[in-house]
C-alpha cells in the first residue's frame, strides 16, 4: 500500500496530461481563422506509456485494442479531413468535440482523484 | 498550471475576434463614402490573424503560447468600381465619383463568423471555468 508514498497514483500526471490536452485544444479553437495554422493534439496514450515506463498492452482478448505509436513526442499534428484555401487544418466542429470529451476525460480522472482523496482521509480519521 | 492557460489562450482570441468584428463596424460605416479620386476611396480592412506559437513572437512561458493575435490589417484587393455622377460634388474633371469597395454582404458573412468564433472562445472559457472550480474543491467534503 503506497498510501504515504504515492497517495495519488498515476491520476496525479494523468490529470496534468488531461489539462495539457485541453490547453492544446483550446490553442486550435482560439486560432480556427490564422491562416497557415497546423491543428495540433496531444497523444494521450504515449505520455501514460512515458510515465508509467512501460507501453500499455492489452493483454486479454476482450482489452481494446490500442493505436501504436513509434515517436517520442506526444504532441502531433492532426490530419485534416478537408482541406481549405488558407491552409488552416483546423475543423471547428472536430475541435468542439475533442474539447468536449477531453474536458470529459478531466472530470473522470478528478473523480478518481476524489476518491483517493477520500479514501485516505477515511483511512486517516480511522473511519 | 495548464488549465489557467486556457484563459489567456482563449482571451487573445476573444481579442482578436473583437478587433476583426470592429474592422467589420467600420467597413459597414463606411460603405457609403465616396471619394474623388481612386486613392482617396475607401477600402474595406481586413484583419490577418497569427498565431503565438512560437517563442519569439512572446515571452516564453506567458500564459498566452499558442494564443493568436492580429498580425496586420490588410486593404480588401476587390476594384473599385468608378460611377459617372457629373452633379457629385466630389466628382472629378470627367464626372466620376469613386465609392468604396465595401460589400455589404461579405461584411455581414465576416460578422457571423468573428461572432461564431467568439461565442466559441466563450464556451472554452466557461469549460475551462468549470473544471477549474472541480479542482479547487477536490479536497473539500
Amino acid at each position: 500500500m503506497d498510501l504515504l508514498s504515492n497517495p495519488l497514483g498515476i491520476h496525479e500526471r494523468a490529470l496534468q496530461a488531461r489539462a495539457q490536452r485541453m490547453e492544446l485544444i483550446a490553442q486550435n479553437i482560439a486560432n480556427a481563422d490564422t491562416p497557415q495554422y497546423k491543428a495540433r493534439d496531444l497523444d494521450f496514450k504515449q505520455v501514460m506509456n512515458q510515465e508509467l515506463g512501460q507501453p500499455i498492452r492489452a493483454t486479454n482478448a476482450k482489452h481494446y485494442a490500442i493505436a501504436e505509436t513509434t515517436d517520442s513526442n506526444a504532441v502531433k499534428f492532426r490530419v485534416p479531413f478537408n482541406t481549405s484555401f488558407d491552409a488552416n487544418t483546423v475543423e471547428m466542429s472536430i475541435e468542439q468535440g475533442n474539447y468536449g470529451k477531453a474536458a470529459a476525460n478531466y472530470q473522470a480522472t478528478l473523480s478518481f482523484l476524489e476518491s483517493r482523496v477520500s479514501g485516505i482521509r477515511k483511512a486517516l480519521k480511522g473511519e | 498550471m495548464s488549465i489557467g492557460n486556457i484563459f489567456g489562450i482563449a482571451g487573445t482570441a476573444l481579442n482578436a475576434q473583437l478587433v476583426r468584428m470592429n474592422a467589420t463596424a467600420s467597413n459597414l460605416a463606411n460603405a457609403g463614402t465616396a471619394a474623388g479620386t481612386e486613392a482617396e476611396a475607401f477600402k474595406a480592412k481586413r484583419t490577418v490573424f497569427k498565431a503565438l506559437v512560437d517563442d519569439n513572437l512572446t515571452n516564453a512561458g506567458a500564459p498566452y503560447v499558442g494564443g493568436v493575435k492580429i498580425d496586420r490589417m490588410q486593404d480588401d484587393a476587390s476594384p473599385i468600381k468608378p460611377i459617372f455622377d457629373p452633379s457629385h460634388p466630389l466628382a472629378n474633371a470627367e464626372g466620376y465619383i469613386f465609392p468604396s469597395n465595401v460589400n455589404e454582404v461579405t461584411e455581414m458573412v465576416e460578422m457571423m463568423a468573428s461572432s461564431r468564433s467568439y461565442q466559441n472562445n466563450v464556451e472554452v472559457v466557461n469549460t475551462a471555468k468549470q473544471l477549474m472550480m472541480r479542482t479547487l474543491e477536490l479536497t473539500r467534503s
